[in-house]
């Protein structure tokens, strides 16, 4: 795998395709940990504080965005209306709650942005949430690379998840986007943060979105028309977010496409992946096949 | 099966209480099983349990006995010899004689679910019993501390049930009038007593002969307990011991909400609501059948998970569905998408057993796949398309074979079909009513008669629409065959009535489903019919209103036996427009829609 990844999109260095792996990986690394001291009544605000703590420690001084924590039937958005409910409430995790931990640190100047998802005890329906994701983590892959436009992949994913009974909740994301792109942070002396994003970092998205509205893309990913177009090369953080009956499920991580169109996950060592693998479902295939289930596709749902 | 005595593994025997009564009791079925021990009430015999017996003998050891004054126990005279610690003794003899160690299973109906109360509150006798499942007989002494408090402390809701129960009581009173109700039972009313069981009760079944004597000594229950314990209530009448509640709907003599306190008594309570009157151990026997062994195998496997308190609406409409429609057997069509696999799932969630019928077995396959994950303790995907009457003929039958007779049946398969009346070929109507009517029909004939034919009540819904009272000309013939579905459901909710078998109609709306990119658009190319199935999809996505709200709405409306069910709040409005202002809706019908 490692020697396919010299490739990296313009105006990046293999180092820096190293770096940002080694961030989303420290990522990973804090939602597991984090994840493995949560407990009965540990509240959504403790949960960010944990994760921003671990990460402060490890010498992360800047974010995309704050971590956040979602627990219950908030982890399926149910009854978002506006922007700041998906801020970390008082909530308290039970038995059996699921929980997603989502963190986006930048570190070294690099930029990752992650989606955890668990529950805390057995919980059959987060199981069966995220063996399905596995489908859509190979279909993504593929349709990058066959070239298609990011709101056809959309749409695709959107009647993925109708078929698999499955309600999409990245669509209550600001903009409903399934992806953004993420990059390199220029080292700041000041790193202010308002409403719980990193404005640094930001700065860098809406350079981007100058950009391409004049280029005609977007640096976000959803089903409207100014992502009809194919994946522009640059990483993207990815996160298809299922919701099924108060319960939702996310993974999220980076695509990275290069100039001539090619496409690969950053990083297959991360615990989704491995989850899947040990479940021997197929969603670890770096140059995945398509999923099965996309001519039905054609077919009404 | 006509008598306890000829169940397999039948043993008659007796026992002898302490003050020289002797009981008649019985046990039966599976000698290694866990023990149930059925107690009847007034003015039946242990034959009560006779239909519930068969069913959990295979599994359980079975165990019912004549109360004193009862079938072929012997009689005392006295009135003090009724006396719930009299009673209290019998049941500790019958426990001596088949479960000298160990744990039973307590099932009470009526009286005797009024001194099994008695049973697992007192500590002496509690210790023996495992669990306790309760069906329309009330302790006495909770009924008395109830009362008592709306007197006190009266609160509408209180005061409310108070008099509600005080009028449905008007039979006891009617006991404690001396010999009249001898005189009564042993003269008319006891050679009425089965015609007016089977009028008021639907329950079937030959009375025992000895009703008359059953029913006369048997007022002495209430006469040497009840105006005593209402007097006198004991404070510590509570027990840890699991205990499932069993109300049905139409009860006449006890109000439901006489049990709205009862986990203060019960902490350890689980809740069950049927459809049916007073006697469900004769009418509900398949469904008690099921729950009493649910219950049983629940606890005996020591997983009663500790009741969670219902808190906020939502909690609150999950524990309503799964008091109803747990262990309930369903059938629904059309339950690979939309508003069948919403209802699939909301049944699933409430405990039920599936049966999942799609033209498109893999979709009916994924919704059992997501019922089983819910909870549902038995998900069955079929592919069958209700417009062939063999293919439903063979559905009906394996289902029977297999699951045994359902409990509910959701007719909701149906295909979308729009444009003008003279566009519209014949193939086309001939394909929309074979599917929106002709599968309604198959459903309702095949399903309804094997309800029928059990005399277990049921539920049947069918999905109709506000197209069947929304007149448009641009749906003439799904408009048709919905208003043909509804018309259906009318009359067949008037025929089934007698038999306790409840009719439905929903008439969802605009519903968010995969209905619209299947429409066919007649008197268009293809490339138009595309185009028009994305802009309605897009149109009822932006509408919004979800397939599951529509699930909601169908259990909530087979709890309440709704005749017709509009959903949403345009579904709601045309309904009313239909009875108050059908001009309204029959210019709405001349407006083009938009393409």
């Amino acid at each position: 795998m490692a020697t396919l990844l010299t490739d990296a999109p313009p105006g990046m260095t293999a180092a820096d395709i190293d770096g940002f792996r080694a961030v989303q990986r420290l990522a990973y690394d804090c939602a597991e940990a984090v994840a493995a001291r949560l407990h009965p009544g540990t509240t959504e605000r403790e949960a960010t504080a944990m994760m921003r703590r671990w990460l402060t420690e490890r010498g992360v001084r800047d974010w995309l965005h704050l971590p956040f924590a979602w627990f219950g039937d908030r982890t399926a958005f149910t009854g978002f209306k506006v922007p700041h409910q998906f801020f970390a409430t008082g909530r308290r995790l039970t038995e059996g709650m699921p929980f997603i931990l989502d963190v986006a640190p930048v570190y070294n100047g690099y930029t990752a942005d992650i989606g955890y998802t668990t529950s805390l005890g057995p919980n059959r329906v987060v199981d069966r949430l995220l063996d399905d994701l596995a489908t859509h983590r190979a279909f993504i892959l593929e349709a990058v690379q066959a070239g298609r436009t990011l709101r056809q992949i959309y749409l695709d994913v959107d009647a993925l998840m109708a078929r698999q009974g499955y309600e999409n909740r990245h669509r209550a994301y600001p903009f409903g986007v399934i992806a953004h792109r993420v990059g390199k942070v220029p080292d700041a002396r000041f790193r202010p943060h308002a409403f719980g994003f990193g404005q640094n970092a930001l700065r860098g998205l809406l350079k981007d979105g100058v950009r391409g509205h004049r280029e005609g893309w977007s640096p976000l990913w959803n089903h409207r028309k100014m992502s009809d177009h194919p994946a522009t090369p640059g990483l993207w953080a990815v996160e298809p977010h299922v919701g099924f009956r108060g319960v939702g499920a996310k993974f999220e991580e980076l695509l990275v496409v290069e100039a001539d169109g090619h496409a690969y996950w950053l990083d297959d060592d991360l615990p989704h992946v491995h989850r899947w693998a040990d479940r021997g479902l197929h969603g670890t295939a770096v140059t995945g096949t398509a999923p099965d289930r996309l001519d039905t596709l054609k077919e009404p749902v | 099966m006509t008598s306890l005595y000829s169940l397999p593994g039948a043993r008659r025997f007796e026992v002898t209480a302490p003050d020289g009564v002797r009981l008649a009791a019985v046990e039966a079925g599976a000698a290694d099983g866990p023990t149930v021990v059925l107690v009847h009430g007034y003015p039946d015999t242990k034959e009560i349990w006779t239909d519930v017996a068969e069913r959990l003998a295979d599994t359980y050891r079975v165990v019912a006995y004549d109360v004193r004054g009862a079938g072929e126990s012997s009689r005392p005279e006295a009135t003090s010899a009724y006396a719930l610690h009299h009673l209290a003794d019998d049941f500790e003899d019958v426990l001596d004689a088949v479960a000298p160690e160990g744990k039973v299973h307590v099932v009470g109906h009526d009286w005797g679910s009024v001194q099994a109360w008695e049973f697992v509150t007192t500590p002496r006798i509690a210790g023996r019993i495992a669990s306790f499942t309760t069906i329309s007989g009330p302790s006495l002494d909770h009924l008395a501390l109830v009362t008592r408090e709306g007197l006190t402390r009266p609160t509408p809701k209180r005061v409310s049930r108070n008099v509600e129960q005080a009028f449905r009581s008007w039979y006891v009173y009617a006991l404690h009038v001396p010999v009249a109700p001898e005189m009564a039972w042993r003269g008319l009313l006891g050679k009425h007593w089965p015609a007016l069981l089977a009028k008021g009760e639907k329950t079937l079944g030959a009375p025992e002969p000895s009703l008359p004597e059953d029913a006369a000594f048997g007022a002495k229950l209430y006469r040497a307990n009840v105006r005593h314990r209402m007097a006198n209530p004991r404070g510590d009448a509570t027990t840890d011991i699991p205990v499932q509640l069993v109300v049905p709907d139409r009860d006449k003599f006890l109000a439901k909400r006489l049990y709205d306190e009862l986990h203060r008594f019960a902490p350890n309570l689980t809740r069950r609501q049927v459809s049916g009157g007073h006697w469900v151990p004769r009418t509900r026997p398949d469904l008690l059948a099921r729950w009493i062994g649910e219950f049983v195998d629940r606890v005996e496997r020591d997983a009663v998970p500790a009741p969670a308190a219902a808190k906020g609406r939502k909690a609150r409409r999950d524990e309503d569905n799964r008091r109803r429609f747990a262990g309930q057997l369903a059938v629904i069509t059309g339950a690979g998408s939309g508003i069948g696999r919403a209802t699939a799932l909301a049944l699933a969630e409430a405990g039920a057993r599936l049966v999942l019928v799609d033209r498109d077995g893999a979709s009916a396959a994924r919704t059992a796949d997501l019922a089983e994950v819910l909870g549902a303790v038995g998900a069955y995907p079929e592919t069958v398309d209700v417009s062939d009457a063999e293919a439903m003929e063979q559905l009906a039958e394996k289902v029977r074979a297999a699951h045994g007779v359902p409990d509910l049946v959701v007719n909701n398969a149906g295909i979308g079909i729009a444009g003008s009346f003279l566009d519209t070929s014949p193939e086309e109507w001939k394909r929309t009513l074979d599917v929106n009517l002709w599968g309604v029909i198959h459903g309702c004939r095949l399903f309804g008669a094997m309800m029928v034919e059990r005399g277990q009540g049921g539920h049947i819904v069918n999905t109709a629409s506000a197209a069947a009272f929304q007149p448009s000309k641009s749906l003439p013939a799904y408009s048709t065959s919905k208003a043909a579905v509804l018309m259906l459901s009318e009359c067949l909710r008037a025929e089934f009535a007698a038999h306790g078998i409840g009719v439905t109609a929903i008439c969802p709306g605009f519903v968010a489903t995969g209905i619209t990119g299947a429409t066919r658009f007649v008197g268009t190319s293809s490339d138009q019919e595309r185009s028009l199935r994305e802009k309605t999809t897009k149109a009822y996505k932006r509408r919004g209103y979800p397939p599951e709200k529509v699930a909601d709405a169908i259990l909530r409306a087979v709890g309440r036996n709704t005749a017709v069910q509009p959903v949403t709040p345009e579904a709601r409005a045309a309904r009313a427009a239909s009875r108050f202002t059908p001009r309204v809706l029959r210019a709405l019908a001349r407006v083009d829609l938009p393409k």
